[in-house]
């Protein structure tokens, strides 16, 4: 499609050659949050490109040295907001990793539930976002329907929809109600076909498909080289996986393909992420059934037994003196949090998030330093969109999932 | 025989002997620290030998300690071995006088942008850096964020009113 196109000839001398420096500036409807891309454009080519992010730094790390570990979780939703629990959960499996506790089966499982549902939340709004740059509009509202089904079953746990500050270092703060899991049935129920209905309206269509194949593509070594995880890096042919390389959260009892593609395009990248929600319903599927073969007062656990670390359920606190008085102790930040240093990766939506805490046994971190995937790959985006058109540079930028608020941290 | 924390010990302390130290192994990681002329050396070392193959660079970032007289910076990095799946850190440290560094970016382009932001919060100077100025702070700040002599808060503000936050009196 693109080799139709050609650069006018003109005669030597005739005009001075120039560029156009044209500011995709932070504030821009097609630019998915707040960061800013400099192009030099000759005519509609991309002849370079100069990103500005920090437009939403927010300081997490250095907040991160005043506060208890408690109140680090709020912050560490403000990350990837479009997938929040998974970094809740990835920081407290990171305290657990610190601190030595071991979560029962029950709260991996239902942790593995709302990691995947997050994960279907996040790339739902990539794709559709995908496709709504591309100018299809429609399915983006088809598929949004569902991402609201998923805020509700986030609201019955923890109360929150998008930043939810969901579970507590050694599981949940609550039993999963009737309620969630009644939700949670539905979205299992309904899902899948209006997936299918999306993908039967965008991936075979011939407008898509030439939009979107071969533009914005990096291979296998330079994407390495870039520090790309996630998606990204599965477009290319790398079956890199944090999951599976370092399960954590019993991930290793579920049985799960991960996608890969070929040529790290636009496409390959759209298409993983596609198969990453099948793959992730078949997940949860898995871990739905695995919950509810637990019977009795097993199925009353949803945390672990570790009081000097687990604030206690508002119900145990009213009505409980040992339960008040941990309580206190956390909030104030009395528990001793034991020297060391340790890194901690979960696979997030975008890819590898990393959480390196270095404890001096006070009441705060010491230091604490996100590894953020959007950060590292975002660099990346001058190279893929050399020599591209601006059309296909805003499909690119869509397509790698930029969220600002994981960018600056 | 697949690759130990053990060996890679074993083929550091072979190939740079006294200059790779302090190995500890906290929570299953092999961690260890290099004086800060040679840490290009032993990221080369890492990357390109065919046993160690550490070719993929997951974090840099900073530390600081300022307790400790001539070492106050650490940068640390934390690669990968995505092949034998070990993951690996290393501290360099340096003087908070002169912390000069020299660039891993030509070795791994992720770290441009990571050695930016050390830059940018804690003014570690990235020796051979293509482009080393600010990225997440305003570029007319003219101290380093998350060093710890610098309080949380921004003591330059004149529009808070100290006594609406409870801390009584005002700032005029």
């Amino acid at each position: 499609m693109s080799e139709h196109q050609h650069h006018i000839k003109l005669p030597e001398g005739s005009i001075e050659k120039q560029t156009t420096t044209l500011n995709l500036g932070p504030t821009h409807p097609a630019t998915h949050g707040v960061f800013q891309n400099i192009l030099e454009l000759d005519g509609e080519r991309i002849v370079s490109a100069e990103q500005t992010v920090g437009y939403i730094h927010r300081a997490f790390e250095k907040l991160a040295e005043r506060r208890p570990l408690y109140q680090i979780t709020p912050i560490t939703d403000r990350l990837n907001y479009c997938s929040s629990p998974i970094n809740n959960m990835g920081w407290h499996i990171t305290c657990e990793k610190l601190l030595n506790i071991q979560t029962p089966k029950r709260v991996d499982y239902l942790r593995v539930i709302i990691m995947e549902l997050a994960r279907i939340a996040d790339h739902l709004i990539c794709n559709s976002i995908v496709a709504v740059d591309a100018g299809a509009f429609t399915g983006f509202v088809y598929l949004m329907e569902y991402r609201e089904l998923i805020y509700e079953i986030y609201e019955e746990i923890c109360g929150s929809r998008l930043t939810t500050n969901i579970g507590r270092i050694g599981g949940f703060e609550r039993n999963f109600s009737v309620a969630a899991f009644t939700k949670l049935e539905k979205f299992l129920r309904e899902y899948p076909k209006v997936l299918k209905e999306f993908e039967g309206l965008c991936n075979r269509n011939r407008i898509f498909m030439d939009r979107l194949i071969n533009t914005g593509g990096i291979s296998a070594e330079r994407a390495l080289n870039y520090g790309f995880t996630g998606p990204n890096l599965r477009a290319t042919g790398v079956d890199y996986d944090v999951r599976v390389h370092a399960p954590y959260s019993s991930y290793e009892d579920f049985d799960f393909i991960i996608p890969v593609g070929k040529t790290g395009d636009n496409y390959d990248r759209y298409l993983v992420r596609g198969e990453e929600m099948w793959q992730s319903l078949s997940i949860i599927q898995q871990a739905y059934q695995k919950v509810q073969e637990f019977k009795g007062a097993d199925a009353e656990i949803y945390h672990a037994n570790v009081p000097e670390y687990y604030l206690p359920e508002k119900k145990d606190v009213y009505t409980k003196m040992e339960a008040l008085i941990w309580h206190f102790k956390i909030i104030m930040g009395e528990t001793a949090i034991p020297k060391g240093e340790v890194y901690h990766a979960v696979e997030g939506a975008n890819g590898e998030l990393g959480f390196y805490l270095i404890s001096d046994g006070g009441r705060t971190p010491y230091r604490l330093h996100f590894r953020r995937p959007c950060f590292i790959y975002y660099q990346a985006y001058s190279e893929l969109t050399k020599g591209a058109m601006l059309s296909d540079a805003i499909i690119t930028m869509s397509s790698l999932n930029l969220i600002a608020g994981e960018l600056d941290a | 025989m697949s690759l130990t924390n053990q060996r890679i010990k074993e083929r550091l302390i072979e190939k740079f002997g006294e200059t790779v130290s302090k190995f500890e192994e906290p929570y299953g990681l092999l961690s260890f620290e290099t004086p800060k002329e040679n840490n290009l050396k032993v990221l080369q070392f890492l990357h390109d030998d065919e046993e160690l193959k550490f070719r993929f660079l997951t974090d840099l970032c900073a530390v600081n300690y300022p307790d400790e007289a001539g070492r106050e910076l650490a940068v640390v990095y934390h690669l990968h071995n995505l092949t034998d799946n070990i993951r690996l850190r290393f501290k360099v440290f340096t003087d908070i006088q002169q912390p000069d560094i020299f660039t891993a970016s030509k070795l791994f382009s992720s770290a441009n942008w990571m050695e930016r932001e050390t830059y940018d919060f804690f003014g570690v100077n990235f020796i051979g850096h293509p482009n080393l100025k600010r990225i997440l702070n305003v570029d007319e700040m003219d101290y380093f964020p998350l060093r710890k002599e610098y309080p949380l808060e921004d003591q330059t503000r004149i529009d808070k009113d100290d006594a609406m936050f409870g801390r009584g009196g005002t700032i005029v």
